[in-house]
């Protein structure tokens, strides 16, 4: 049921290498990699959720092989013929012909409002919340998808089947398990949840530390 | 749409990332999918307009202004877009506030969400395996790899980034900055104090 992006908690990834402020980009076609998928998003073939799980599907040996902006690449190139935007005659070589979206291409000219606008995630729902900071919460015993057979969710394995308290309430958000699979927005009451590192870990490194975690209303039940 | 596909497209395009960046770019400028000129500006968006100097002022500003501070932590996205910090990547914001009582610190397990409005385009590491599977289980080792050592009877609180809501961390005031001016107070505001896995740098030295 698990996926190779769900690695919080994971033993054997050795050191964080510090770096320097100054460097926002190590390659130049990591640039190119960034800017040719936030201009490919702008056709709006797909959400960001979508593009996540286009990410979180590579097959396991591909999501550890590739580096960060390969990942995106091979995400992005999925997503594109899947979407119909590119053939895959086209990705293997063949001439590329002229798109009939051409016409909603972004333009540099409308950059600056459109990086500047972004996607705000809060939508209305009819569903009230349940929760207020303070209450007692359990998660999912399953990190898993409810409507989607190996779907996308948000709930990492590690806080799977664990009681914490809310902490804020962040108001109703697209719920990216239903969103992810184009099933709608199905905004719901969504929270930052905090759990003792006790309930987490076997081995906590202080008998204080929390993690928090923001949770969509359906993963968590009373506790 | 199936989600998962045996045979992957991507894996027709040629196995270097260069040229397989080079090769998408290509057919998607043919096709007048994508302007490069467009391409070009988002770069320099990144590279030269938004970065970490933005959170740098917003904090700088909290450690002035208790008011300012107590808004920020109340709605930190209606704060920071009237400084024009609202955008991609930074569309629900929240601020916390390390103290002598608790650090707080930023990761995403799952991806790399990060609060771009205010710190930019993240860095190599908080986009690491090693980051993302650390940060939760074992902070204090993590935050040792920084050369950060918390006190003993200091909390610390993780935050994993897993909705659109993008967290900053305000790192404590150093002490001695009483009566220092805003720009004097940004220059000791770093990246890594904004994620948690730095703080402030001490009177007399100075960010990049």
């Amino acid at each position: 049921m698990s996926r190779p992006h769900d690695m919080g908690g994971r033993y054997g990834d050795g050191p964080v290498v510090p770096e320097e402020e100054g460097t926002v980009f190590h390659a130049d076609w990591h640039k190119r990699a960034l800017a040719i998928t936030l201009a490919s998003a702008a056709h709006g073939a797909w959400n960001i959720d979508v593009s996540r799980h286009a990410r979180e599907r590579l097959a396991p040996m591909d999501y550890t092989r590739f580096s960060y902006y390969e990942k995106w690449m091979a995400g992005l190139a999925d997503l594109l013929v899947e979407a119909k935007l590119v053939s895959r005659e086209e990705l293997a070589g063949q001439a590329p012909a002229p798109s009939p979206s051409a016409d909603k291409t972004l333009k540099a000219a409308a950059v600056p409002s459109v990086l500047a606008a972004g996607g705000p995630a809060d939508r209305p729902s009819d569903i009230a919340p349940a929760f207020q900071p303070g209450d007692a919460v359990r998660t999912r015993r399953l990190a898993a998808n409810a409507l989607v057979d190996g779907g996308h969710t948000r709930l990492p394995r590690y806080a799977a089947g664990a009681t914490g308290r809310v902490v804020r309430y962040h108001g109703t958000h697209i719920l990216p398990d239903s969103s992810a699979h184009r099933l709608g927005d199905a905004a719901e009451p969504l929270y930052a949840v905090a759990f003792p590192a006790s309930e987490l870990w076997a081995h906590p490194e202080h008998p204080r530390d929390e993690v928090v975690l923001d949770l969509w209303q359906s993963y968590l039940a009373p506790a | 749409m199936p989600h998962d596909d045996p045979d992957h497209p991507h894996s027709l395009l040629p196995p270097d990332p260069a040229l397989r960046v080079k090769a998408l770019e290509t057919i998607l400028t043919q096709k007048g999918l994508i302007d490069p000129a467009a391409l070009d500006v988002i770069i320099d968006t990144y590279e030269n307009k938004i970065g970490p100097r933005n959170g740098a002022h917003v904090v700088a500003r909290a450690w002035r202004d208790p008011a300012f501070k107590t808004a920020l932590l109340e709605d930190a996205t209606a704060v920071v877009s009237e400084m024009g910090y609202y955008g991609r990547q930074g569309e629900h914001m929240v601020a916390v506030e390390n103290t002598a009582d608790v650090h707080n610190m930023v990761v995403c397990t799952l991806c790399s969400c990060y609060p771009w409005p205010l710190l930019g385009i993240p860095p190599g590491w908080y986009k690491s395996d090693a980051y993302r599977a650390r940060a939760v289980r074992e902070p204090r080792a993590v935050l040792a790899d920084f050369g950060v050592a918390l006190p003993e009877d200091t909390a610390v609180r993780v935050w994993d980034s897993t909705a659109e809501v993008r967290y900053l961390v305000i790192p404590e005031r150093p002490a001695g900055s009483d009566g220092m001016d805003e720009a004097a107070l940004m220059d000791l505001v770093t990246r890594d104090s904004m994620i948690g896995t730095g703080l402030a740098l001490p009177v007399g030295r100075s960010a990049p």
